[in-house]
């Protein structure tokens, strides 16, 4: 068994959800699905452990899981799509996940994006 | 016979849904976005179009990772709009025109695309947040869609040149129904974004400019673009913009350019609305 090497490997800071990641992540990303249901929302808030090892996550993704570590899950083969129904939990929006995976504040995060959309082309 | 009246393109963010909702299209940040929809609202009210072919992928409301059609077509009168986890409001079902969906989907398969056919398919904020920015105040959809889902999710995705053959094809079916009805398709998505990764928060202004400037008059050009070139040049997830593609060929060679808009950023995305109609 053998993943093979993709052109796209190398493009930094990206992590482009193919089958090598979809099948570490499997566990993962099935039980961010079932967060599309307020009350597996509010089954998972109630036990975090126990709502992870119903999927059978690993030691690993359990513990990103908690950390809310959005570079860590996206590493254990999370798809940012399915991550950012966990990230809805914990009251985290796409921004935000951004400066956490980025390193930096909320507000540096989005003075960021406007600056790209000053830029002269 | 059916007719494509026009073709827009509009990106589908979920924060432009709740801005909407909300109402905000005069605070400063959403101004210069929301009035770039004027012209549109203005050109479906004069034109009255009856059915809209839009070219959307799903986030994970319908499709799950556990079978992931690459083109999925609905087949339904009406299509559900539902809880997707994060706080989106759950909008009223859409009505769906299946006859003409079947149609399209038996030209489709008759044009050796092998496609997924869906009789019952929820749809998300990649159909909806569209529609809902045009039509702000409908207290029903005053249209009825034919939903047209690429995977974007799962890698490997279609190419962009299969996209446009496939957009072309769609183009063919509507164009060979034979009810009278004004159809217009929508590809949304993009335009350029990256949600993940160290380099998330990309967004590339000069590409997305070329990319609405090709779009027009040289569609062609951008079917050389590979998936790893979209990764590179628009963002992990703007890979989406393959979907305005799809629509672009279904309007067929000659296009009018009706109106364009491009304002970056909202939320971390570039997004551009373009509105075409067919040239003789």
């Amino acid at each position: 068994m053998a993943w093979t090497k993709k052109d796209y490997d190398d493009i930094p800071g990206t992590f482009v959800f193919d089958g090598r990641r979809s099948q570490m992540g499997w566990p993962l990303n099935k039980m961010c699905m079932s967060f599309n249901a307020q009350a597996n929302r509010d089954a998972f808030k109630n036990d975090v452990d126990g709502y992870c090892r119903t999927y059978d996550l690993t030691v690993d993704q359990t513990q990103a899981v908690k950390d809310m570590d959005a570079l860590r899950l996206l590493e254990l083969g999370g798809s940012i799509y399915y991550l950012a129904k966990l990230a809805g939990i914990y009251g985290l929006n796409m921004q935000d996940l951004g400066a956490q995976m980025r390193g930096i504040s909320v507000d540096e995060f989005k003075e960021m994006l406007l600056a790209q959309g000053r830029e002269e082309v | 016979m059916a007719t494509i009246v026009g073709g827009v393109t509009s990106s589908h963010i979920p924060r432009v849904g709740m801005a909407t909702s909300k109402r905000l299209f005069d605070e400063p940040y959403w101004k210069p976005f929301f009035d770039g929809y004027i012209a549109v609202r203005e050109w479906m009210d004069r034109i009255k179009p009856d059915v809209a072919v839009v070219i959307y992928n799903d986030h994970g409301l319908n499709f799950f990772l556990d079978m992931i059609p690459t083109f999925a077509i609905g087949a339904a009168q009406t299509y559900d709009n539902e809880d997707e986890g994060w706080g989106l409001k759950t909008m009223p079902p859409v009505p769906g025109d299946a006859e003409l969906s079947w149609h399209i989907i038996e030209t489709l398969i008759a044009a050796e695309f092998d496609i997924a056919i869906c009789q019952e398919m929820k749809v998300d904020h990649g159909l909806i947040v569209p529609i809902q920015v045009i039509w702000p105040d409908a207290d029903a959809w005053p249209i009825q869609v034919v939903p047209v889902a690429v995977n974007m999710v799962q890698h490997p995705i279609p190419s962009a040149k299969r996209c446009f053959d496939l957009g072309r094809s769609i183009g063919d079916a509507i164009r060979s129904y034979p009810e009278d009805k004004k159809v217009v398709v929508f590809g949304t998505g993009g335009m350029s974004h990256q949600l993940q990764g160290q380099r998330a928060g990309f967004i590339n202004k000069r590409f997305d400019l070329d990319f609405m400037e090709k779009l027009v008059h040289e569609p062609q050009t951008l079917t050389r673009l590979t998936t790893t070139d979209l990764i590179r040049d628009a963002g992990a997830e703007g890979v989406e913009l393959i979907m305005w593609l799809t629509m672009r060929a279904a309007m067929g060679d000659k296009v009018n350019l009706l109106h364009s808009n491009y304002h970056a950023p909202i939320s971390n995305t570039g997004t551009g609305v373009m509105l075409l109609e067919p040239a003789a």
